[in-house]
């Protein structure tokens, strides 16, 4: 089992730039184009740590330190994510918390980062930061306390290994009203469609990519791997709250995961490629709507 | 308890010498300042023995006040507010010898050493008070002094205004205590503590506890003063103050509930409600201001909010048997408010460091100031993430507890009873998302990108004893949140004193909620270690390769001027205009209208909403109703004279009849 709870972990960091490949070449083929390889984003990883950097003279050690606590807090929070059949490396009571304000923490550094620019698009970049994950904090801790209740578990691999078809037949409302509340905040959180839009060309309407304007070479990789890996995160809880497709062991349950982390990505490639972005003053509505789908889970 | 008693006669010693030398400064410097410190030290050895679970010590001692004695009692609940009593004090002494030199030439520096000499031991004869006259008294010479120290700078209108809001609030909340403890004494004749035992309406002594001492400790909506008097002090005297002085109302509610019984569970739905409010809406009301010092004020009603929740949550579990919801509660809430001491004595103290450096308070006219004053940009930063409840640091431990305590109460409470602890979760999580909004424009507008204005262009770090205590108060910060378990499990007597349940299954609660805790830790430490591994691999790669520097990239423009990065106003604009219904914010823009504009203005100003629709027009109408009155008073000494001379008939004529 040793290799068995090293798993989640080594998939994650293995499989998560992946996921964004699939996401980009599946938005090119809906455009029309052929679209860049799937591995591009290992390529584009491999390329930016190789590089030297250049930074701002207005900066300070703050914004050294900002994509390395980013990238450990991430990590950090992947060690307590549960996959496939598989539990996290390590899970204890209340250790979903501990995921939330991880990436708290890796949000922090960011922003700070960003700030220590000086630049005023990095500063509006910030400043949307930390009003959309303010109100996802909410929706994203109610989902957890809804899946809680509902698998009377406080930690989130034995949250995630007691929702069966027998649980989803039990109270399937509860856990699709859960399901979209924490989609909802995936999209925030993640800078995607309709929220906020990766490959815009405009600095004005962008959130996390302007944050990481000033960013470059190896500190550039670490932003975008970290990056990959939170979608990834957000991604794996999904999946894990998902119905379970699965027969058999734990290694063909992670299988049938792994699919479903695929379909999920070529899923969000269809929605960001249907869809435009909402006005920015619309989005603190949207998260509103995921706060209030988490709290009728949660009521069921 | 002699050690104790040292203490505090060093304390009056301390503050006598500073009225007999108050025209040698050094010597002010000195005594002033070594009171503090020594009874700090003195105290500190049995304060710390009696938290770590030694036996409770008391001394009694005859006096001629009628139902009072000097009556002292050193148990495990006093001993937990009296360590970060006696550290912050003697901290802020530290800090106060070189702060208040820069008033030398104005003030005169003798009244605010014997005043907070005075002050210390108000605080310490407060937790320690085991008679009802005594502790009133106490926490009345508390009041006063602090008022006195609040006054410093009376010059200014708005610091005697802030004074005038503070006195007046703290009178208000005595009021309530003198019926609590009238009512407390009552059935027995007797106000010494230990012999109170209310057999009716308890209920209603806990509402007046409440709100007695939730005016001290800053509940929404009886916070109004807290915003104006804090900033409005002396920076040392802010930190002692919001660090410690807030909680002896903490500490007062604390106590009453162990006098009140078993405790009923609207109390904690009750305190589960004020936290919220007190939680959401300081956070709110603090990214709102542009004046630093006062965005840390409204951080304290805050945490205070957030310490309401975790003894909400706490008395909730308990009045449901169910243990392990009650001690993590407990454990929380009391962690928390030994956490806020620690970070927000920081935080007060840098701010105080800025405003000595820059001569502003005004964050928007702030900036660059990390690389002009290294070390309170430093520690800054880990009390802005300590408050911000991150970790690996302390505060994310005792908010941890409370939300463990929160979901495993509604996990195993039923629908009803899991209300609050829904509530407290998601309250919590928004809290934290705001407070990193909110430290996230404080710390990155004051410290990060370019001077915004001429003043914080030649700031300087101030000397060693204004930065030392700073970090100081930020290796406890970093202490508690990688050995928080060891903290945890050494609450047992004072949670099963408070909540009276059985050491046994406290201590079996405790050490639940410390495994988890213990894991948290660690995860801070490996937290530590890979970010240091990470940032020298990143700086072994980069020195073979070509690091250049260039300017901000500003999207192809140049030239970019420190008056064009994002203001404090701006950053936090979004969410102020989110929750604008609570907030109220008044906004005056002069618009562009000529072709050619030549200036345009923009102010934004978010007051108290409480204060300005609720206590201001409830004080308009008592004065209207009440002018009536008005001639009585004529200011004349005869007059009054004769008001006592016919009051005197009056009452021996009733006697008589």
């Amino acid at each position: 089992m040793v290799a068995g709870s090293f798993l989640p972990l080594i998939v994650a960091l293995a499989l998560a730039p992946l996921m964004q490949g699939v996401i980009i070449r599946t938005k090119s083929v809906v455009a029309g184009r052929q679209g860049q390889p799937l591995t591009q984003p290992y390529w584009d990883l491999w390329k930016l740590l190789h590089k030297g950097a250049v930074y701002s003279q207005t900066t300070s050690w703050i914004f050294q330190l900002g994509p390395v606590v980013w990238l450990v807090s991430l990590l950090l929070a992947l060690t307590l994510i549960p996959f496939g059949g598989f539990p996290a490396l390590s899970s204890f009571s209340g250790d979903f918390i501990v995921v939330a304000y991880l990436m708290a923490l890796g949000r922090f550094s960011t922003v700070l980062a960003a700030l220590d620019t000086g630049s005023s698009f990095e500063g509006m970049g910030a400043s949307r930061e930390v009003t959309f994950s303010a109100l996802a904090e909410p929706a994203l801790l109610l989902s957890f306390a809804a899946l809680a209740r509902q698998t009377e578990r406080i930690s989130l691999s034995p949250v995630l290994t007691a929702i069966s078809w027998s649980a989803w037949a039990h109270s399937a409302p509860t856990f699709s009203l859960t399901l979209a509340a924490l989609l909802i905040v995936l999209l925030a959180e993640n800078a995607r469609i309709p929220v906020d839009d990766p490959t815009t060309h405009l600095e004005l309407t962008m959130i996390h990519e302007v944050m990481v304007l000033d960013h470059s070479g190896p500190d550039f990789a670490m932003i975008q791997y970290g990056s990959a890996l939170k979608m990834w995160l957000f991604a794996a809880i999904i999946i894990g709250v998902a119905p379970p497709w699965h027969r058999g062991g734990p290694w063909a349950e992670t299988a049938v995961s792994l699919a479903g982390m695929m379909v999920f990505a070529i899923a969000t490639g269809l929605v960001e490629s249907s869809m435009a972005r909402l006005r920015l003053l619309r989005v603190p509505q949207l998260l509103l709507v995921a706060i209030v789908l988490s709290a009728l889970a949660v009521a069921l | 308890m002699t050690a104790l008693l040292i203490s505090l006669l060093l304390f009056g010693a301390g503050a006598v010498a500073s009225l007999v030398f108050a025209r040698c400064d050094r010597c002010l410097r000195l005594f002033g300042a070594g009171g503090i410190i020594l009874g700090s030290v003195c105290g500190l050895v049995p304060a710390i023995q009696v938290a770590l679970g030694a036996v409770p010590q008391s001394l009694r001692i005859a006096w001629d006040v009628p139902y009072g004695s000097f009556y002292l009692r050193l148990d495990a609940l006093s001993a937990f507010f009296l360590v970060p009593i006696f550290l912050i004090c003697a901290l802020a002494a530290i800090y106060g010898t070189e702060y208040l030199e820069a008033y030398r030439e104005r003030k005169a520096l003798a009244p605010p050493w014997f005043f907070l000499n005075v002050l210390t031991a108000s605080m310490a004869v407060v937790v320690l008070a085991n008679n009802a006259i005594l502790f009133l008294m106490a926490w009345e010479t508390m009041a006063l002094s602090s008022f006195f120290l609040v006054t410093f700078e009376n010059e200014k209108q708005s610091t005697r205004q802030a004074g005038w809001t503070y006195l007046v609030a703290s009178h208000f909340g005595t009021a309530f205590l003198l019926v609590l403890f009238v009512l407390l004494g009552k059935s027995n004749g007797s106000l010494d503590f230990g012999r109170f035992n209310p057999a009716s309406s308890v209920g209603a002594l806990f509402l007046l506890a409440l709100v007695g001492f939730g005016t001290k400790a800053g509940f929404v909506p009886l916070h109004v003063w807290l915003p104006e008097a804090h900033p409005a002090a002396p920076s040392h005297v802010s930190a002692v103050m919001s660090a410690v002085m807030i909680k002896t109302g903490i500490y007062g509610l604390l106590r009453i509930l162990t006098f009140l019984g078993p405790m009923q569970a609207w109390w904690g739905w009750t305190l589960c409600a004020i936290g919220l409010s007190s939680g959401i809406l300081g956070v709110l009301l603090a990214l709102a201001q542009h004046d630093l010092k006062r965005l840390l004020a409204y951080h304290s009603v805050e945490n205070i909010g957030i310490i309401a929740l975790g003894i909400g949550v706490g008395i909730v579990g308990l009045s449901r048997d169910e243990a392990f919801v009650a001690v993590a509660g407990f454990a929380g809430a009391l962690l928390h408010v030994l956490n806020h001491a620690l970070f927000k004595a920081l935080l007060f103290l840098d701010a105080g460091n800025i405003a000595h450096a820059t001569h502003t308070r005004e964050i928007d006219r702030l900036g660059g100031l990390l690389k002009r004053m290294p070390g309170t940009g430093a520690t800054f930063l880990v009390g802005a993430a300590a408050i911000s409840g991150l970790p690996p640091l302390n505060g994310f431990i005792s908010e941890f507890l409370i939300y463990l305590a929160s979901f495993k109460g509604a996990v195993s409470l039923g629908a009803f009873g899991s209300v609050p602890m829904l509530a407290t979760i998601s309250g919590l999580a928004l809290i934290g998302g705001l407070a990193v909004a909110c430290f996230t424009k404080a710390f990155g507008i004051v410290f990060l990108g370019q001077p915004r204005s001429e003043c914080a262009e030649h700031a300087d770090e101030p000397n060693l004893a204004m930065v030392a205590p700073a970090f100081v108060l930020a290796a406890g910060c970093a202490l508690i949140g990688l050995f928080g378990a060891s903290v945890v499990r050494s609450l047992g007597p004072l949670i099963s004193s408070v909540t009276g349940l059985q050491p046994l299954v406290v201590a079996g609660g405790l050490a639940e909620a410390a495994n988890s805790v213990e894991r948290v830790a660690l995860f801070g430490a490996i937290m530590i270690a890979m970010a240091a591994l990470l940032s020298l691999a990143r700086t072994k790669a980069l020195a073979r390769r070509q690091v250049s520097m260039g300017p901000t990239w500003d999207c192809g423009y140049a030239t970019p001027s420190p008056r064009m990065q994002y203001a404090a106003s701006s950053f936090a604009q979004p969410l102020t205009a989110s929750f604008r219904m609570l907030l109220q914010t008044r906004e005056v823009l002069t618009g562009i209208e000529e072709t050619f504009p030549q200036r345009a203005e923009f102010h934004s100003h978010t007051d108290d909403p409480y204060r300005s629709y609720f206590f201001q027009p409830l004080f308009e109408s008592i004065t209207r109703t009440m002018a009536f009155l008005r001639p009585l008073q004529q200011g004349r000494v005869q007059l009054y004279v004769l008001y006592i001379a016919v009051a005197l008939l009056v009452l021996l004529l009733w006697q008589i009849a």
